[in-house]
């Protein structure tokens, strides 16, 4: 098939960046969207020009490295699919379709479609680990957990840190990636020591490195190529609520992040 | 020269305890002096530094990717091995090794093993610690699954998900350490070579993949923990970024390369779909347990799966390997998939497929069981093909996938580099010529959380700290050589991509250096990589510059590095004239067609020492001695 793509093209972080139109022939729909890239960046090189530069790296959907916008939706048309996991049988003969970078306050761009997520790493180290120290842990089933209990943290824990969720949300908020971790290890016996700490610097450094906080519009639960849902949000907010007097919140915390909306605005 | 692995004498279950009585220990207040350089944040990285931060010294760690979260070990997905004995099989530590001796068809360390087998529960009790969401029972029991090449249930599994889960574990240790300011990390950090003082590793060079700047890092030790090579065949079910580039480098600076030959070809992938095709993608072995590998007893049988009777078809592990069937180990089921196709009896576009069809477990149990436990990798497998493997089999062909070859090791995972250490994919030692399934996630862990800190005091114990320093010429000289590279690639400026290289170099190792091999394919590879590497050197075209973020540089110093490894892969191959394990040469094999060992000439390892240029290596041999477990005929029958 044939296809016009307008893909977003910025040197590097001063650049302004601009859509660019390009061309192109002979996609087979059994390509993944990807490899359709790789097709235009081959001819690009050819041409003597620069690829166009994309994060990706498994191409299996579990690394969570790809990460663009295909037609105002993150990670693309097909439900619960990252970039690198659809296909061109998404798509037909004659199709217009533009191709731009996470966009969030909190995700600085890098090159074209590359971000720097960097920020998400910050939040995880605020608090995202149960502090156990090698060669210290008792026999793994002196701990026993409750089958359901085990599938929520497990549901949670599917979360591969791409970010769509944030560059969905009109607040650029990273509630649904905080709120993972959270209730993962706030549903596990393991867990429960550090559970207010924890909720407690997750979500300050979360408001820290720039992200807006939840007002309900579900963008990212559309989006999450592993299908999380907002109710873990809502743990999220009742971890948040628990903690709220306890010793444990941070002095240096300013209160108030939740329902506060886009930063920006 | 004859290497000597170094392992502790005396019974094997007491080794490692006796052995770590005897390691030196380096006082908690001084480790902080000490630092250490992890390169690579998988899950033998990431574990390494964790612990090793944990213990006071003062790690730097590095990464390609944008987050140590990344790491190809993310991708695994079938489970992990541990001799807890839960579900009360007969399993053992004992099982466990022996288990994994014979499994990579008798060309391991013994010593390595029992201890990797030994130490397996413990990462379990350590992971599920962590948080690690394992599948559990209804009484809250962990649960267990059955995986190649075993007839135990002995395989710790997080959903589809295991790596994953594994890896994050094991990150968050590590982001733990960070906080604490115990490790500092830097993604999007490539290294580019190694830097020796007086013979020691005492350093490395990266490039900044964002700015393109060249960096000298000093420390008193390094880890290598950089994963495998498998993408020397450009198609594998590897990452797009997984490289031999840190090994190679290393390997010029004098560690020796060990059995680069022995490479796992995974019987269980989506087969490929066209010349565009990029990756391949692997769908757990685990399916095993519940899918009948088949294909048309009649050649060219072009009838769609469901309109073949049973007795029209061949159920050929069934058949050849009654006792572990559908489960037989990797190399096996790869090779046996590849005969039945060249025989003209594959399925699906281009004849290059078998089936794994779940008819009878669906019928069995019903579609909704079969959908709890494999319901993530159907969706998979229809997103890529588009088709249903409720309704008509999956297609499945084999595709390189992981590499039991890598830098030689000591037991204490030194390289014969003193100060350089080897963990993870990345070193030789615990698979011999075959890997059993759910076994290299427990060596990564096993590498990082309970080994490598024991073992690195010793030698930081004798070497001391602080001894190297940034203002030694070697670093800068080290980071000269890295700009020469770069400039020259970058200047050739000729017609071909780096892509296409490596497409091309490929299809030289899948065709001569791939499932099977015989003297005549490897003199040809022999031939054609030296060519290709000519043409790559006149003839490539990399864009842009290197002050900033270039891919097409990353990859272009990648697939030159590769262009090389190819090469020393297929003399290593040359030179193993039996077979064994995923080595096949088919000039060694019995009647029906199974892998013939030497014992006599070959139980050995075969370990490469650079000579310059493209000199021809020199071989060391580490005898291998098997005093526990005899070596036998690999039956699987
Ligand atoms: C699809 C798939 C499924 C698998 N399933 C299973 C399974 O079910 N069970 C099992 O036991 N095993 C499985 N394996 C094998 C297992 O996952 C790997 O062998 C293991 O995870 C490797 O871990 P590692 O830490 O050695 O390397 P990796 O996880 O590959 O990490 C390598 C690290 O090195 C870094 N790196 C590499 N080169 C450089 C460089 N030049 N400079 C800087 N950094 C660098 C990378 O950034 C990364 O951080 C599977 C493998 C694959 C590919
Ligand atoms: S490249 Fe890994 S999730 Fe898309």
């Amino acid at each position: 098939m044939k296809l016009i793509l307008f893909i977003w093209r910025q040197q590097g972080a001063d650049d302004p960046g601009k859509l660019v139109r390009y061309d192109t022939s002979e996609i087979s729909a059994e390509m993944s969207f990807l490899e359709m890239l790789d097709v235009v960046n081959e001819g690009l090189v050819k041409d003597g020009k620069e690829p166009i530069a994309f994060d990706h790296d498994c191409r299996e959907g579990i690394c969570g490295t790809c990460s663009q916008v295909i037609n105002g939706v993150p990670h693309g048309p097909q439900e619960r699919t990252t970039v690198c996991q659809l296909h061109m049988r998404q798509f037909k003969d004659g199709d217009k379709i533009y191709i731009e970078p996470w966009r969030a306050r909190a995700f600085p761009i890098v090159k074209d479609l590359i971000v720097d997520r960097s920020s998400l790493e910050r939040v995880m180290q605020a608090g995202g680990y149960i502090s156990v120290h090698t060669g210290c842990a008792p026999d793994a089933n002196s701990i026993l957990i409750r089958r359901e209990d085990a599938e929520t943290a497990m549901d949670a824990a599917e979360c591969i840190g791409c970010g769509a969720c944030v560059a969905a949300c009109p607040n650029g908020s990273a509630m649904l990636f905080t709120a993972a971790k959270v209730t993962q290890f706030a549903s596990l016996p393991q867990g429960q020591t550090e559970a207010k700490h924890r909720v407690c610097m997750m979500t300050e450094v979360m408001k820290h490195e720039g992200f807006g906080s939840c007002t309900n519009h579900y963008e990212c639960q559309a989006v999450c190529p592993k299908g999380l849902k907002t109710s873990f949000i809502a743990r999220l907010n009742r971890e948040f609520l628990k903690a709220l007097d306890s010793p444990e919140m941070p002095e240096s915390f300013s209160g108030g992040f939740l329902n506060r909306g886009n930063p920006s605005r | 020269m004859i290497l000597d692995g170094r392992a502790p004498i005396g019974p094997i279950e007491t080794q490692w305890e006796r052995h770590c009585r005897d390691l030196k220990l380096i006082n908690p207040a001084n480790r902080r002096k000490y630092k250490i350089i992890v390169v690579g944040t998988g899950l033998a990285g990431a574990s390494a530094a964790a612990t090793l931060g944990e213990l006071g010294y003062n790690v730097e760690t590095f990464c390609y990717q944008d987050s140590p979260r990344r790491a190809h070990s993310v991708a695994a997905q079938g489970g992990i091995n541990a001799a807890k004995n839960y579900t009360g099989d007969g399993d053992s530590v004992y099982r466990l090794f022996h288990d994994t001796v014979k499994g990579g068809d008798f060309r391991s360390r013994e010593a390595n093993v029992y201890r990797l087998a030994a130490l397996s529960n413990n990462i379990i009790d350590q992971c599920v610690a962590q948080g690690v969401p394992f599948a559990r029972d209804y009484a809250g029991y962990l649960e267990n699954r059955s995986f190649g090449g075993a007839q135990v249930s002995r395989t710790f599994f997080a959903k589809g998900q295991t790596g994953q889960q594994l890896l994050l574990g094991a990150y968050s240790a590590m982001l733990r350490q960070i906080r604490a300011g115990n490790v500092r990390h830097h993604s999007r950090a490539e290294m580019l070579d190694i830097v020796l003082l007086e013979g020691e590793a005492k350093g490395i060079i990266t490039r900044d993949m964002v700015t393109g700047e060249i960096r000298t890092h000093a420390a008193d030790a390094v880890c290598l923990c950089t994963g495998g090579y498998a993408n020397v065949y450009y198609l594998s079910t590897n990452a797009m970024g997984c490289n031999v580039t840190a090994a190679y480098r290393a390997y010029k600076k004098g560690a020796y390369f060990a059995n680069p030959c022995y490479t796992q070809i995974h019987p269980t992938c989506i087969p490929v779909s066209g010349d565009y095709q990029s990756k391949l993608t692997l769908m757990s072995e685990s399916l095993r347990n519940d899918g009948r590998v088949w294909v048309p007893i009649k050649k060219g049988d072009n009838r769609p799966a469901g309109e073949i009777p049973v007795v029209e078809r061949d159920y050929y592990l069934e058949r050849k390997y009654p006792a572990f069937g559908n489960l037989a180990p990797r190399d096996i089921s790869s090779r046996s998939a590849k005969e039945v196709c060249d025989e003209g009896r594959g399925v699906g576009p281009g004849g290059r497929g078998v089936y794994l069809d779940f008819a009878d477990s669906v019928r069995r149990l019903g579609e909704n069981s079969v959908r709890q436990k494999y319901g993530n990798l159907f969706e998979m497998y229809e997103r890529i093909t588009g088709e249903n493997a409720y309704a008509q089999p999956m297609r499945i062909y084999p595709a390189p996938h992981y590499t039991m070859g890598g830098l030689w090791v000591d037991y204490n995972l030194q390289s014969n580099i003193p100060g350089l250490f080897v963990l993870g994919e990345a070193n030789f030692s615990d698979h011999g010529a075959n890997r059993l399934g759910a076994s290299a996630l427990m060596q990564g862990l096993a590498d990082g959380y309970f080994i490598i800190p024991h073992t690195i005091a010793n030698y930081l114990a004798v070497s001391g700290p602080g001894k190297a320093d940034l203002d030694n010429p070697e670093f800068a000289k080290a980071r000269e050589d890295v700009n020469t590279f770069i400039a020259k690639i970058l200047a050739i400026q000729g017609r071909r991509t780096a892509n296409d290289f490596h497409a091309a170099l490929g299809k030289i190792m899948w065709e001569h250096v791939g499932m099977s091999r015989s003297e005549k394919s490897l003199k040809t590879a022999l031939r054609l990589i030296p060519e290709l590497r000519e043409q790559f050197w006149e003839d490539l075209k990399v864009p842009g510059g290197n002050a900033d973020l270039n891919q097409e540089l990353e990859k272009a110093g990648r697939v030159a590095d590769f262009l090389d490894f190819a090469e020393l892969m297929t003399r290593d191959a040359l030179s193993r004239d039996e077979s064994c394990g995923g080595h096949f040469r088919e000039e060694h094999q019995t009647v029906e067609g199974e892998a013939v060992r030497d014992d006599e000439t070959s139980s050995h390892v075969s370990a490469w020492e650079f000579r310059g240029g493209h000199e021809i290596p020199e071989m060391h041999k580490e005898p291998l001695v098997f005093e526990n477990i005899k070596p036998a005929v690999r039956s699987y029958k």
